[in-house]
């Protein structure tokens, strides 16, 4: 409020500063606005705007590796990936206490397909590893119950291992459960293990904590009364086998310190995770199996977007995809141009139907109007099955043809199942899209233009290209723009009468989002086709400016 | 993946909707999810309708959305909001949602009925319970039919699966599936490759050019099909002279629309189809979906399925059970895919190595397309 001159503030009728009281009253009238367009706002907001977002996350978005191979991702790291060898045998326990997790919350399998996407045979190595988990820690479970036998009882572990102190290990595993089945995974446990036990036993307090959570949250039993899993027991052995806590756990005086003690005493079987793994299936002794895990490690990647250009990531750096499996760009160069050709031919064939629609009498304006339209309120899919019984080598246009003689009934035109038939059925399905906005631009056309053209000495085709013409553009402009973006992203045409060299980006990616449930590629391709689209929105800006669009009047 | 995930899941509040609860503990509706047409048909009047009768209070809806059931049970899945309580898929697909954690682990002996004699669901149902979650209901087959009238004069009946290859005979466009699945592997076995080699052939890069280097051969006499539908409608219009379709397409066809095709068993691709049911469905839901499945998948059920439409029951004891056409009125089992004549030269499906090699040959294969 700096205006206030020396009689003061200019006041409203009901005594407040008039300024306030408009901006009161205006606040208001912006409401009311903002009220009645809520319904589409909100409308536009769930059904485009989130869905465009979650889009573009969605294709850098990388967190599954990380979620399910909580151990190992870190351990991966110290690993020289580029110099051929397999990680050392850090990473291999990690594998083994992650991948056994991750198979008893059955997610082993969805990292194994994700994988899978980048390095073919990754689905089933997972698959068949998830099951195996079991009888990797069998090794160590028979050896320790051999040696004794109130490692049987799971109340004998839970003594052992309960107590007070070890809270924040209670936390930080529950972190990783929630990350990983991305259930909640809160409630109390009835568990916390002692401190003194996550010092001496550091392994083996992750992996019951493991077991107590998981035990609680998802089986709903008591931990006190059911037997640790197969993992437990191998952590002991990882963490009694150590040379740097023997003296510490002969010293220990805990609750089952003279089991330990007995376990050390009598020797525990050196099983080599790396060994165990490889036994399991041979490709978990392959560099190029890890290098595909390191590679996809990070939370976000730009894997997919690499993809969709066919280009690869490699621990060399980006490569270019092998020759035989590149068709990305291919496509995104077809849909392009097949979307150009098609939007021509419409200018072609809606230009003179528009022109006619505009300057018939009425009566005969509105007949043609309606043969235009009509088509245009059928289903999309009959008209491109129509187009299918039209087009096809026994069809009514291949039997007129050779009826008539111009065509010789061994070598029938191929119309369809190529190219040349996605351009005829989507010509005819767009064409409304061109002609109405070039219709309704016409019709502002002054006929007295033409007429003063005509009588300055122009000739027919004068007039019309230097008078006529140029006012027409913004239709030619409005009309373009809406069939050559739809074309752009058209589907179930190319999928019908496309064939083999018929089909457009679109078809991929919808291969990609229901068969091969490849969503990371499939987002990317659409994103790409995004940023085309507005750049080429961009670059008619530029060009013909989009003040020059119009769709009426 | 959380951050797509929240934004979903408030999509989908406004979206999910509690079900009714009947008799006890069983939902009263009942979502099925299957291919439409006449399969979904024979499903219909060989396991709904019975059930319905049986369970009068529930209502029974159909969603047509099987070819899409994997994609949209895993967007109904981030969504938290399963609306489907029964889905058929092809055995492939099973295996995937079971992979992705979308469908329910299945204990054969205990959620499926006994065959009448006391065999057990689950060596009644034998090897065909492929993976954790899947619940088999017929074996279909994958297989060629051809236009009588075209087969050149003189020369003998298609019966051969290298027939297809062969342009020289049997000029004529031949109908493909635009897919390498069982395409690959035929080419594989017309190209010398003996049938217990070919899927050890087809993970090495050499052997998956060799077979699309066989398909090459044929390339510019194949239409490239989509949807099953597509072959028979491309027979009977004379578009092709063979093409690969599910042998029940092609039965419709021929015994049902009287076109001049007739079937060339050799060869024929086994695949099955069946059952899953949704993971994190409510009790209730769960309850009804079990208690219809049961229902659904016993020895009688399924060999009642055969009479509306020529796929073998997957169960071995309704095989003896199988009886005439409900409406044609003619014997069904020479038309099974299984049936030892048709089944002289069978080649089945392996779901394993497909679902390992899918998306690598795929993509080998579309470049191979566009070229």
């Amino acid at each position: 409020m700096s205006d206030t001159t020396a009689s003061g503030p200019m006041l409203a009728a009901d005594g407040r500063p008039l300024k306030e009281s408009l901006r009161r009253a205006l606040r208001r009238q912006k409401l009311r606005a903002l009220a009645l367009i809520a319904p589409l706002l909100l409308f536009v907001l769930l059904t485009f705007v989130i869905p465009i977002l979650s889009m573009l996350v969605r294709s850098v978005e990388n967190d599954i590796v990380a979620t399910t191979l909580p151990g190992t991702v870190p351990a991966l790291t110290e690993w020289d990936s580029s110099q051929g060898d397999i990680p050392p045998e850090d990473v291999y326990r990690n594998l083994f206490f992650d991948m056994f997790n991750a198979a008893e919350a059955k997610e082993h399998t969805k990292l194994g397909t994700r994988l899978n996407y980048e390095n073919t045979g990754l689905a089933s190595l997972f698959r068949t590893s998830g099951r195996s988990m079991d009888d990797i820690g069998e090794i160590f479970q028979d050896a320790i119950e051999d040696i004794d036998a109130r490692f049987e009882d799971g109340a004998f572990w839970y003594e052992m291992m309960n107590g007070t102190g070890g809270g924040a290990l209670v936390a930080e595993r529950r972190t990783r459960w929630t990350e990983l089945t991305d259930d909640d995974m809160n409630g109390d446990i009835g568990f916390t293990p002692s401190q003194a036990v996550v010092d001496l036993l550091p392994t083996t307090a992750a992996a019951y904590t493991d077991f107590a959570i998981w035990t609680v949250i998802d089986a709903e039993d008591v931990v006190a009364e059911e037997d640790p899993w197969e993992a437990v027991y191998a952590a002991l052995a990882i963490d009694l086998r150590d040379p740097a806590r023997a003296a510490a756990i002969a010293s220990y005086a805990g609750p089952g310190a003279d089991a330990l003690q007995a376990l050390t005493a009598a020797g525990l079987p050196e099983q080599s995770f790396t060994d165990a793994f490889i036994e399991l299936d041979e490709d978990w002794g392959d560099a190029d199996v890890w290098q595909t895990v390191a590679l996809y490690s990070p939370t976000y990647t730009p894997g997919y977007f690499l993809n969709s250009v066919d280009r690869e990531l490699t621990i060399n750096g980006v490569a270019a995809r092998p020759d035989n499996e590149q068709i990305y760009i291919k496509l995104f160069m077809r849909t392009l141009w097949m979307s150009l050709i098609i939007t021509s031919s419409c200018i072609l064939l809606g230009y003179p139907v528009a022109w006619l629609l505009a300057n018939l009498p009425v009566r005969s304006a509105n007949v043609l109007m309606i043969l235009v339209l009509l088509p245009f309120w059928t289903s999309l899919l009959v008209r491109t099955s129509a187009w299918k019984v039209l087009l096809q080598q026994q069809g009514v246009i291949n039997e007129i043809l050779v009826w008539l003689g111009f065509v010789d009934d061994a070598n029938r035109l191929i119309l369809m199942n190529n190219s040349t038939g996605t351009i005829i059925a989507m010509t005819h399905i767009l064409l409304p899209f061109m002609i109405l906005p070039l219709y309704s631009v016409m019709k502002t056309i002054q006929p007295t233009y033409l007429r003063a053209a005509k009588s300055l000495g122009a000739t027919n085709w004068t007039a019309f290209w230097r008078v006529y013409f140029p006012q027409s553009i913004p239709g030619i402009g409005a009309g373009s723009i809406l069939v050559f973006i739809l074309s752009i992203g058209y589907y179930i045409t190319p999928e019908i009468v496309g064939g083999t060299d018929g089909v457009f980006i679109s078809n991929r990616i919808a291969y990609n989002i229901s068969r091969s449930l490849n969503w990371g590629l499939a987002a990317a391709l659409g994103t790409i086709l995004l940023v085309l689209v507005m750049a080429l929105y961009w670059l008619y800006d530029r060009i013909v400016g989009i003040d020059n669009v119009k769709l009426g009047g | 993946m959380k951050f797509t995930k929240s934004l979903l899941a408030v999509l989908a509040m406004g979206l999910s909707a509690g079900s009714a609860v009947a008799d006890g503990n069983m939902a009263s509706d009942m979502t099925l999810v299957s291919w439409g047409g006449a399969y979904q048909q024979s499903q219909i009047n060989a396991y709904a309708n019975p059930y319905v009768e049986m369970n009068s209070d529930v209502t029974v809806t159909w969603d047509e959305s099987s070819a899409e059931a994997v994609a949209k049970l895993r967007a109904m899945n981030e969504a938290g909001s399963i609306t489907w309580d029964v889905v058929d898929v092809v055995a492939a697909d099973a295996l995937r949602l079971c992979d992705e954690g979308l469908a329910m682990e299945i204990d054969p002996d205990e959620m499926l009925a006994d065959a009448p004699d006391g065999t057990s669901a689950a060596d009644d149902f034998g090897d065909l319970l492929v993976g954790d979650c899947f619940i088999p209901q017929i074996v279909y087959s994958t297989t060629f039919g051809y236009r009588t009238d075209l087969v050149p004069a003189g020369t003998e009946a298609p019966n051969d699966i290298c027939d297809v290859f062969d342009l020289a005979t049997y000029p004529g466009m031949r109908a493909l599936e635009k897919r390498p699945i069982n395409n690959v592997e035929w080419a594989l076995l017309c190209d010398g490759v003996a049938k217990e080699d070919v899927y050890d052939v087809l993970a090495t890069e050499e052997g998956q050019e060799q077979a699309l280097a066989k398909l090459d051969t044929i390339k510019d006499s194949v239409i490239w099909w989509s949807a099953g539908a597509d072959t028979p409608q491309l027979l009977a219009d004379g578009e092709v002279f063979m093409g690969s379709t599910y042998n029940g397409r092609l039965f419709a066809a021929i015994v049902e629309q009287g076109q001049p095709i007739e079937m060339m068993w050799d060869a024929q691709v086994f695949d099955l189809d069946g059952w899953i049911i949704p993971e994190g469905l409510s009790d209730e839901r769960l309850e009804r979906a079990l208690d219809f499945v049961r229902f659904a998948t016993d020895t009688q059920r399924l060999a009642d399925q055969a009479q509306y439409i020529s796929y073998g029951p997957a169960r071995q004891s309704s095989a003896p059970l199988v009886g005439k056409h409900a409406t044609l009125g003619i014997d069904m089992a020479p038309h099974m895919p299984t049936d030892p004549n048709n089944a002289k030269n069978t080649f089945l499906y392996n779901f394993e190595f497909w679902a390992d090699y899918r998306d690598d040959i795929d993509a080998k294969f579309q470049a191979w397309l566009a070229q």
